[in-house]
């Protein structure tokens, strides 16, 4: 058996004076732990202190009660204490060991991109649907009768001759690979019930080289509507508002005659271009025209009763001036700096 | 056509010192778009001279020069650059004589080219100038010596301009001519426009001459075959000139407005048919009547019949060919190109001339047959006004007459027997309703009056009879065109139309666009690529198998070795990828969506013979119309190269592989909203173990939409593509016809899960996707999520056999889940693959 501990004051004073400084010194969770085992555990002095008031005489147990009690409330808060300190400690070292550079932190995803030309036909139909026009699609292989007999290029006439047509082969079958994206005008009369406004976007082909103002594979989009009354000032309002929407409010068209088979009277258009690096200016757009009677004919549409017009433009052209592009072969290539220029957006 | 302005300034009134940019602006207002313009690109001084004198002196290199002493201005007066009037000049040429007229480039002279004249020390002289020859100029081929004036039978002072002199000073206005306007291939049309466009008055050039109908040249027409119903040759004139003088020179001015027109001086004769036909857009044929055996006769070729033409070239005929014939069989194919027999030569002395008037289709048959585009025949295929064949003969005899010497005698013939163009009836209220303009009857009127029409007024509208050389003007919206272009296109108001409500893109449209912007996000860059192959990209690509799949050939490819149309979006995505990384770019993430072609094997496309336009075809006619087309369905296609994470600071570099491409796959399915099954697969041009084959599920079964994988590494090898180059490509048509139009959603259960893992041991070959199914498919109701955790082979287990670990999750939608309940679950599971797979459960 050990002697009986003696609770002094001066004992029990230095008992707390050497928890406090232990504590003192512990700066992380451990030391913490370490003093606390050592202070205020079971077998810390104040711990035996408070033991041993049991075994004093009756009359000394409430003064020594009440010193030892104090004595151990105190070392208790001043852990209570040091040990939101020590957190906050840790935790500081601990943001400090997780920085990075974040200028140099490695990058996981890669970033792809759509092609401009797609985003530019996605930005045309939006413009079109938001006027309530639908989008009409067909082959690109395509019958002749729909390329160029439905839309009144007689076989033997020069224009057809000069649309630099691919011919599948047979020749004798009739087929090509559609020269221009009208013969879905013609798909869309005969599958739609009228009145009919719809865009036609998509690929067409022309026996052209590639060049840095050529492409043989290339796209338009095409657009016809066929109602009663409608006139060639209903073909440049909704040319004008088109232009509007893809080169801003200053935006206009400019008509000037040509020909085209398909459509009487025909037009070239212009489109006046305020945006344009280096100065607004008139830039040639497409074709256009009051749809020629036999087109409507060859749908079993009564000329006399609808009348309607049509338009069409290079979305390569398009994207050529709009974008300030000078080669077409970059547009062709798949060189896959290019549309990541553009990413997500024309 | 091109139209050189003095010529132009002849037929039509033109502002003072109009430019080239003025005369284009007014063109171009009613409908002919500038092409360009053309001039002699020299500036001088470049005068008249005369050879003094001159000194052959021999040259070490074999040349003879000879050093000329050549008067420039009239002496005692300052040549055109302020200079002595007699120069030293160093000329090569030895085809002049002292006492020759020439034409001297002084220094100062810019010949064409930028080719600067300067005094310059040559064979040991200072040359003051050049002896320039005809090419030099830009007015001819001819380089065998330099031009002497006396050959153009010019007698003009020393010191004269000589670029006034010889019409170098002459500019021309291209435009281009739309194919429904024959008219304007002649200054005579172009001259019409520009007055119709400035009002400025037009002088028809028909009007200068007075055609005398020549008599007693016999001349049948004999077209058993018409095209279309429509006789060959429906307008022939011949006219006879005799005595021409075959050695005189064509004039300055003729031989520069042909040079300006495009066209190429070759003889007196020819040169003057050749300006006829440009003037009145009348093709003229001139034959050498001495080299003609009787009569001429107008007919279809006979089968095997063959014709050697100016070119040189023996062509054998078709039935279809018009032929000109004299008593010895061909001597010209009508209007397209003469024959050599009857060619005109520098002997000829006596011309027969032929005016005629051919069928447009007929000649544009022959033309592309023999693909013998010429300029008469680019006439006729647009139409001839059947009315100016006959002036034009007179004018070819007056120019023959005044330039060539000759005289007419009156021989000849007349055939005409065109038919007149039809009458329209323009209804009142017509031409305002289709072009949205408010005209006033007499704009109508005054319009079609002044483009050459006859109008008369009716009760129901105008009568309009077009004039004949606007065979274009068919119908009344022809003609409502006419009148908008005359007064102006810039008075078309701008009105917005009110379209019916539409009902936005459709569902494939709508899921084409999200899928190409989720593959966008998921870091795939977006390529178009030309949808040409050849058959041995076809034999990899078309089939999985080793059967070859047909393809969709074009006739006449721009390349013979890519012919074939895609049936895989794979080899364009390759050679997108080989050109990436050509140009140093060696990660690659590509992706296509487009159109492939696919015929069915053995099976005839599109049709012999087609409806005719304008008309409605039979629902029958229609049908088969739509049967032709062959199957064009849209793949997506996608390939990867390189790394999909690059090396860096704390991070590993991380190849592509399969599971790229399967990542793809994934983002697919979420994209399209529809359920995919991965299963082992075989392609042939992919790697025999890392080839996935997709398939979508569906209430109809289980559908093959296509492969993922990582190209055959030999195949990579041969393509110059590194060794693994991940892709897949799947039939986009068809995963959106899988879509179902709305997504089945269960109620989310809040009661908590139970988790357990599973390890089952199966045979190495077991794919773990199969065992998965089975796991999951044994495991009922209740079991909520499936991951493959692990896959442990090697020491603990029996040869050739793998352990899998699967993460379990179970949840009930109603209540909270005893361990018991989950472990009967899993071991159920376990029970199934198990049954499936011989699979024993890993304690």
């Amino acid at each position: 058996m050990s002697e009986p501990i003696a609770i002094t004051e001066q004992a029990v004073s230095d008992a707390v004076d050497a928890a406090l400084a232990a504590l003192a010194d512990a700066t992380d969770s451990a030391g913490l732990r370490a003093v606390r085992t050592e202070h205020a555990g079971e077998h810390s002095p104040l711990a035996g202190f408070n033991a041993a008031i049991k075994s004093l005489p009756g009359d000394q147990k409430a003064a020594a009660g009440k010193l030892v009690g104090q004595a151990r409330a105190r070392v208790n808060q001043a852990i209570a204490t040091r040990e939101t300190e020590v957190v906050a400690l840790e935790e500081a070292r601990r943001l400090a060991d997780e920085a990075v550079d974040v200028t140099a932190v490695a990058t996981r995803r890669r970033i792809g991109a759509r092609h401009p030309l797609s985003l530019l036909q996605d930005r045309i139909a939006d413009i079109f649907v938001g006027m309530g026009w639908e989008v009409a699609e067909g082959p690109e292989v395509e019958s002749e009768w729909f390329n160029f007999d439905a839309l009144n290029f007689d076989a033997d006439h020069p224009a057809r001759a000069m649309q630099d047509t691919f011919f599948i082969d047979p020749p004798e079958s009739h087929l090509v690979l559609r020269t221009h994206t009208s013969p879905v005008q013609v798909r869309s009369l005969l599958e739609r019930d009228l009145p009919v406004y719809v865009i036609a976007p998509g690929r067409v082909y022309r026996t052209d080289e590639l060049d840095a103002t050529h492409t043989p594979v290339f796209s338009q989009v095409e657009g016809i509507a066929i109602d009663k009354g409608l006139t060639m000032a209903h073909l440049r309002g909704t040319l004008e508002h088109f232009a509007r929407q893809m080169f801003g409010e200053e935006a206009k068209i400019r008509l000037r005659p040509n020909y085209f088979p398909f459509t009487e009277p025909s037009a070239e258009m212009d489109v006046w271009q305020p945006n344009a690096k280096g100065g607004a200016r008139w830039v040639e757009w497409g074709g256009c025209g009051m749809v020629n009677p036999n087109v409507l004919r060859s749908a079993g549409i009564d000329p006399d009763e609808y009348s309607g017009f049509a338009f069409g433009m290079g979305i390569e052209r398009t994207l050529q001036f709009r974008n300030d592009l000078n080669d077409m072969r970059d547009m062709v290539e798949g060189d896959v700096r290019f549309s990541q220029q553009f990413g997500m957006v024309v | 056509m091109r139209v050189p302005i003095s010529w132009l300034a002849e037929y039509v009134d033109l502002p003072t010192n109009a430019s080239i940019a003025d005369i284009h602006a007014a063109l171009v207002k009613v409908g002919l778009e500038e092409e360009g313009s053309h001039d002699f690109d020299l500036t001088g001084p470049i005068v008249v001279g005369q050879v003094l004198e001159f000194v052959e002196e021999p040259q070490s290199n074999g040349k003879t020069i000879r050093w000329c002493q050549v008067r420039v201005a009239p002496e005692g007066r300052l040549a055109a650059d302020g200079g002595a009037d007699v120069r030293g000049i160093v000329c090569g040429a030895r085809n002049f004589e002292v006492g020759d007229k020439v034409v001297v480039t002084l220094p100062g002279a810019v010949l064409p080219g930028g080719f600067a004249i300067a005094a310059r020390k040559t064979y040991g002289h200072v040359s003051d100038g050049m002896i320039a020859s005809a090419r030099e100029l830009g007015l001819g081929d001819d380089h065998d010596g330099i031009l002497r004036l006396v050959t153009l039978g010019l007698d003009p002072e020393v010191g004269t301009d000589a670029i006034a002199l010889l019409g170098l000073d002459d500019e021309a206005v291209e435009v281009n001519v739309t194919p429904d306007r024959g008219y304007a291939f002649s200054v005579r049309g172009i001259a019409r426009e520009y007055s119709h466009s400035t009002g400025a008055p037009f002088r028809d050039p028909v009007e200068r001459v007075t055609p005398v109908a020549g008599t007693g040249f016999p001349v049948a027409i004999h077209d058993e075959a018409p095209i279309r119903g429509r006789v060959g040759a429906t307008v022939f004139i011949t006219r006879v000139v005799r005595g021409v003088d075959p050695t005189r020179p064509s004039p300055p001015w003729l031989v520069s407005r042909l040079k300006l027109a495009g066209i190429r001086s070759i003889s007196l004769i020819v040169d003057i048919t050749n300006y006829v036909m440009l003037e009145f857009g009348q093709p003229i044929h001139g034959y050498d009547l001495d080299a003609l055996q009787g009569g001429i006769v107008v007919r279809r070729a006979a089968e095997g019949e063959t014709l050697e033409t100016l070119d040189g070239q023996t062509r054998t005929l078709h039935p279809e060919d018009l032929l000109i014939t004299d008593d010895r069989g061909p001597i010209g194919l009508a209007g397209v190109m003469g024959g050599a027999s009857t060619e005109i030569s520098d002997q000829t002395r006596n011309v027969l001339i032929e005016s005629a008037n051919f069928d447009p289709v007929s000649i544009a048959r022959t033309a592309r047959r023999h693909k013998l585009p010429s300029e008469a025949s680019r006439r006729f295929e647009r139409g001839v006004d059947p009315k100016v064949a006959q002036p034009a003969a007179a004018r070819v005899v007056e120019l023959l007459e005044t330039l060539a010497g000759g005289t007419a005698d009156g021989l000849g013939s007349v055939h005409h027997e065109h038919p007149e163009l039809g009458a329209i009836l323009l209804p009142f209220g017509y031409v305002q309703r289709l072009v949205g303009v408010d005209f006033t009857p007499d704009d109508i009127a005054r319009s079609l009056a002044e483009i050459g029409s006859t109008v008369e007024e009716n009760a129901a509208g105008f009568e309009v009879h077009p004039p004949s050389w606007r065979p274009d003007l068919v119908d009344k919206a022809s003609l409502a065109e006419e009148v908008a272009r005359i007064v102006g296109y810039d008075r078309i108001p701008s009105v917005l139309p009110v379209a019916p409500p539409g009902r936005g893109l459709t569902v494939s449209q709508v899921t084409r666009r999200r899928t190409a912007d989720v593959l966008a996000a998921g870091g795939l860059t977006e390529v178009l690529a030309y949808p040409f192959l050849s058959a041995a990209q076809n034999r990899a690509f078309g089939s999985a198998d080793d059967t070859e799949v047909p393809a969709i050939r074009v006739a006449n490819p721009l390349d013979a070795e890519a012919a074939l149309l895609r049936t895989s979006l794979l080899p364009g995505l390759i050679d997108i990828a080989r050109r990436n990384l050509s140009r140093g770019l060696t990660d690659l993430a590509l992706f296509e969506l487009g159109l492939v072609f696919r015929p069915e094997a053995g099976r005839r496309y599109g049709q012999d013979a087609l409806p005719v336009g304008a008309a409605l075809p039979s629902d029958d006619e229609l049908g088969e119309l739509h049967a032709g087309i062959p199957p064009q369905p849209r793949h997506v296609g996608v390939l990867l190269l390189g790394n999909a994470v690059d090396k860096q600071p704390g991070q590993p570099a991380v190849p592509v592989g399969v599971a790229d491409a399967l990542d793809v796959v994934r983002l697919l399915e979420s994209a399209l909203a529809v359920d995919l099954r991965v299963e082992t697969g075989r392609h042939k041009s992919l790697h025999p173990g890392r080839t996935a084959e997709i398939f979508v599920e569906t209430a109809a079964g289980s559908t093959s939409v296509g492969f993922a994988g990582e190209l055959l590494p030999a195949l990579a090898h041969e393509l110059d593509l590194p060794r693994v180059v991940a892709v897949a490509e799947l039939d986009l048509d068809a995963l959106i016809a899988a879509a179902g139009s709305t997504i089945d959603v269960a109620p989310i259960s809040g009661f908590p899960a139970a988790t357990q893992d599973l390890s089952l041991v199966v045979a190495a070959d077991v794919p773990a996707g199969d065992v998965r199914r089975a796991v999951a498919e044994g495991a009922g109701e209740l079991l909520e999520s499936i991951r493959l955790v692990d896959d442990y082979r090697g020491a603990g287990l029996p040869d050739a056999s793998k352990s899998l670990t699967f993460a379990l999750r179970f949840r009930a939608p109603d209540r909270t889940l005893t361990a018991a309940e989950a472990s009967d679950a899993k071991l159920a599971g376990a029970a199934t693959a198990a049954e499936r797979f011989a699979a024993t459960v890993r304690e």
